[in-house]
């Protein structure tokens, strides 16, 4: 081991001096289409169902009951067993293999009497669970399922939950910037939060697109994506505040570049690693973890994406319209890549400048 | 030297302790009490608590029912409330529950690993108010019946369809329950013998009211129950054609009084209504029974006029143990305190011979027994057909108290045991493929360095699951997923680290200060990026519930631990190294 020379290091990305921020144009026009795909399927949702999302009954309340069977069953006799006793307009879906469905009702169903005491109501979540169990077993017969898991959420938990993870996320989301506010200069912050909140809003646009179920374990996913994202766009801007400290005389086009170029390694190192256990997750991990596998596969991709093409046009755009000071104001504007042609000749400079 | 000799004991340290805090110890589990026999069980396990996702179990959200009354002051009932269902789910022998409050109106139970969960639903939701009321025998509601039937008519309620002869009212009828009627007769309390004494009936007067019916936008539904009516002379004669009364016959006692069935949702409407509750007799109530009385081919339900203030209520029942009497079948008796059992020997010596109903979470259990003379201490509640097993839940349920108010289920969660355990069974595989394929990648392209990063992240595993259970934190199914991601970010740190080291390696600065420098500068951007992770986790903890939490945990234990090996730990290997190495040229890296 002590005889390799440096030489033998496996590295990847080394010494690298791609202009990542070139087609920054492009991409930042690809990512706002993808996003307004997103808001506009989300608003036709909501105009016709009055949700955006598809919601787990943690959040719109409702009685999920998952079922095994023995054997693969008919699809359509669950349905009309389910009918004939009242809880219409099921949800039945399988849940990983064949044999296990998910049956959800939101429709409280026909009146159940509880015993002589009651004044007619409508059953609660889980009298309709109940309910479900003895139409199964009067029409299948009952060796031939067994409930595996029964959950029943009232309205009111259910809008709860939903205020709760709504605020939970602008909460987390006011506190990374005062914490980004605190430890770098406010130009980085701003780019920052930016680029978190098109991570935000291209997490919705993908469980769309998906129909992906919002579950609260979906959003503690979206949450982590948060984090990571930020994660990502601090370890980039961390670097670019040292090599702004070593004064050197290039723009922060440049330096912004470099940073990343620097970065690239470890960012590709920690996206693969994290990608390799969101991986085993989303294949092995089982059907309820999947769809946080799902969101936190996609978060990796746009944490990195909004790293580079979205904190950086920011923090650029953020520089020349308040740039930090009157030195950096001259070079900016002498540097500031206006055309293409512009761009070509400045990074011919910038590289006979690095080698 | 002496520098590495403690942080080599540190590690030491803490690696023991993360070891004893995780060693697989006996936990003796109280298993449900069938029978009233408390079984033991005792297994080895690590000592880290499941949730109900990974273990099976129930979850109940609770909170106070306003349908019945406003509470006043709700966050205190909470409270009381809370004492009395820990004080049920104890005796019903289910380990590591969990009964907390959840906010200021609502509580939380779970019961891990609890088999039959529709019984310990009951138990916990049941509010087991316990009342003694008179029935009355002032004929109070008969006096009321013209009224009602006006009203309801006047909303244009209670008609039958076209064709359907009413039914005459006669004393014949009325005499011919008398003889006809076979009745699940409930037991009496204490003392009283078993004769039921038959009260002096009122016999109804007849009233003929077909010209003041009309149709009602609703016939449609009142026809279907209309067609179940036949000319059957054993059935009961109506008493009065009005929609209310038509609908109900005297019973055998006073203030007791049959409804078919099928007419049960129709009464239960009408005495809903408010105009109906307001010209209700004042200071009586109207309550069901769950006795169901079959004369000729028909079955009715009973329901009674009770006396609304209470004679005497379960607050002065201190004990209560189930019985069968192969006769009579199961009961529950029931000791009252002393000062309660002075209390009910005053009232019910007041009320000898009227019939005093038990009524149990506004029902009436059996048939209210006749007071012959009067009562002491010691009592018995008829439970009509159920099991034993009712009768134990129900002397449980007595023992530990009523509800001071009742509650109602705002969330229930079942999970079965095989789930939970294919969940634990998938989240492993999940685990180690994870380790797998992140070890591959960390020792293929740092070599050494990597297996350096292998070793840290194998003490970060350990101290993590150490961390959880000394905290007694809850590991759910989520909180696995967790810790298993944060296998794939704890590596970031360290490979932060190593491509610093590299670079200063490029820089041409020698392996020593290279991996000193390497350490340092990479300090802020991990210290940075992984407070953001802690504050978002942090947040998700606050508002999260359940498993949701169990997953914040997790992330922020193992973003702890990650920062103690990646930087604490690594380095003192490479410091091991770097003395072994005494002057390395190079670092495999």
């Amino acid at each position: 081991m002590l005889s390799l020379t440096p030489a033998d290091m496996l590295r990847i990305f080394h010494n690298t001096t791609y202009d990542f921020i070139r087609p920054w144009r492009i991409m930042v026009v690809s990512t706002v289409a993808f996003i307004s795909l997103g808001l506009v399927l989300l608003g036709v949702s909501w105009a016709r169902t009055g949700t955006s999302v598809r919601y787990s009954i943690d959040f719109l309340g409702g009685t999920l009951v998952q079922v095994q069977f023995q054997q693969p069953p008919d699809v359509g006799a669950i349905r009309s067993a389910l009918d004939a006793g009242g809880v219409h307009d099921a949800e039945i879906q399988s849940f990983g293999t064949n044999r296990d469905f998910t049956i959800r009702a939101l429709d409280a169903g026909h009146s159940v009497s509880r015993g002589a005491a009651a004044e007619a109501q409508a059953p609660s979540a889980e009298q309709v669970a109940a309910r479900i169990d003895t139409l199964l077993a009067n029409r299948l017969g009952a060796g031939v399922f067994h409930i595996v898991r029964t959950e029943a959420v009232g309205p009111r938990v259910g809008s709860e939950l939903r205020r709760g993870a709504v605020i939970a996320i602008l909460v987390s989301f006011v506190i990374t910037l005062i914490y980004l506010a605190f430890r770098f200069e406010w130009r980085f912050g701003v780019a920052a939060v930016i680029a978190t909140a098109h991570d935000i809003l291209t997490t919705l646009a993908f469980i769309k697109l998906l129909d992906i179920e919002v579950s609260l374990t979906v959003v503690a996913a979206i949450l982590t994506v948060i984090g990571y994202s930020l994660n990502d766009t601090i370890i980039i801007f961390d670097r670019v505040r040292e090599d702004l400290r070593k004064k050197r005389k290039e723009s922060l086009y440049d330096t912004l570049n470099r940073a990343i170029n620097e970065t690239l390694p470890r960012s590709v190192m920690t996206h693969a690693t994290a990608f390799a256990a969101t991986l085993a997750l989303l294949l092995l991990a089982g059907e309820v973890i999947r769809p946080f596998a799902w969101v936190m596969a996609f978060g990796i991709v746009t944490g990195t994406f909004s790293s580079v093409y979205v904190a950086g046009p920011v923090l650029l755009w953020i520089e020349r319209r308040y740039p930090r000071d009157a030195s950096d104001r001259r070079s900016a504007q002498a540097k500031a890549p206006k055309t293409p042609t512009d761009q070509a000749r400045r990074q011919a400079q910038a590289a006979s400048v690095r080698s | 030297m002496t520098d590495l000799r403690y942080r080599l004991a540190i590690i030491a340290a803490l690696i023991a302790a993360s070891v004893w805090s995780i060693w697989p110890r006996p936990v003796v589990r109280r298993l449900e009490t069938t029978n009233n026999v408390i079984r033991y069980d005792t297994l080895r396990r690590i000592p880290i608590r499941r949730g109900l996702d990974l273990e099976g179990g129930m979850h109940l959200t609770l909170e106070v029912d306003e349908s019945k009354g406003v509470v006043a002051n709700k966050s205190d009932a909470i409270d009381r409330a809370l004492k009395v269902v820990r004080t049920r789910i104890d005796q019903f022998g289910v380990s590591e529950p969990v009964v907390q409050r959840a906010g200021t109106d609502r509580m939380v139970v779970e019961l891990p690993g609890v088999q039959d969960q529709q019984r310990a639903y009951d138990i916990v939701k049941e509010a087991a108010y316990l009342q003694m009321q008179i029935v009355d025998k002032s004929q109070a509601l008969d006096k009321v019946l013209p009224h009602i039937d006006a009203i309801l008519k006047a909303k244009g309620l209670g008609v039958t369809a076209a064709g359907t002869p009413t039914q005459t009212p006669s004393n014949a009828g009325v005499q011919s329950l008398f003889t006809n009627a076979t009745a699940d007769s409930g037991k009496t309390a204490g003392d009283t013998t078993k004769s039921r004494s038959v009260a002096a009936g009122t016999s109804r007067r007849g009233r003929h009211d077909s010209a003041a019916r009309k149709a009602a936008a609703d016939s449609a539904r009142d026809s279907t129950k209309r067609d179940t009516t036949k000319h059957d002379s054993s059935a009961l004669a109506a008493l009065t054609v009005g929609p209310f009364s038509q609908l109900i016959q005297q019973g055998g006692m006073p203030g007791e009084f049959y409804v078919a069935k099928s007419d049960v949702p129709t009464i239960t409407h009408y005495l809903s209504l408010p105009e109906v509750q307001s010209i209700l007799p004042p200071g009586k109530v109207i309550r069901w029974a769950t006795d169901t009385v079959t004369i000729g081919q028909r079955a009715y339900q009973t329901f009674y006029v009770l006396d609304a203030r209470p004679i005497i209520t379960g607050e002065y029942l201190v004990d209560a143990n189930p019985t069968t009497d192969p006769i009579e079948g199961t009961k529950v008796d029931f000791r009252l305190s002393r000062e309660g059992g002075r209390r009910f020997q005053t009232e019910t010596g007041r009320h000898i011979n009227d019939y005093m109903a038990i009524v149990l979470d506004s029902v009436v259990m059996g048939r209210p027994p006749v007071i012959e003379s009067a009562i002491g201490t010691n009592g018995q509640i008829t439970m009509g057909g159920k099991d034993l097993q009712a009768a134990q839940d129900l002397a449980l349920v007595l023992r530990a108290g009523a509800l001071p108010v009742p509650l109602k289920v705002a969330e229930v969660r079942q999970i079965g045991a095989s789930l939970g355990q294919d969940s634990i069974v998938a989240g492993l595989r999940a685990g180690i493929i994870a380790i797998v394929l992140v070890v591959l990648i960390m020792v293929v392209y740092y070599r050494f360095s990597g297996l350096l990063a292998v070793g840290g992240l194998a003490l970060y595993m350990l101290y993590t699951m150490a961390a959880l259970a000394s905290f007694d934190a809850v590991l759910t199914l989520p909180g696995l997923a967790g810790f298993i991601l944060s296998i794939g970010i704890a590596v970031d740190a360290n490979v932060l680290i190593f491509e610093r080291i590299r670079e200063e390696l490029d820089r041409g600065k020698t392996p020593r200060t290279a991996i000193d420098e390497g350490f340092r500068h990479a300090m802020s951007a991990i210290i940075d990026s992984n407070v953001t992770t802690v504050l978002t986790a942090a947040v998700l903890y606050q508002y999260g519930t359940g498993p949701v939490r169990g997953f914040a945990v997790t992330l922020i234990a193992g973003i702890l631990a990650s920062m103690v090996t990646s930087i604490f730990v690594v380095r003192t290997f490479y410091m091991i190294w770097l003395a072994r190495a005494r002057s390395p040229q190079t670092i495999s890296i």
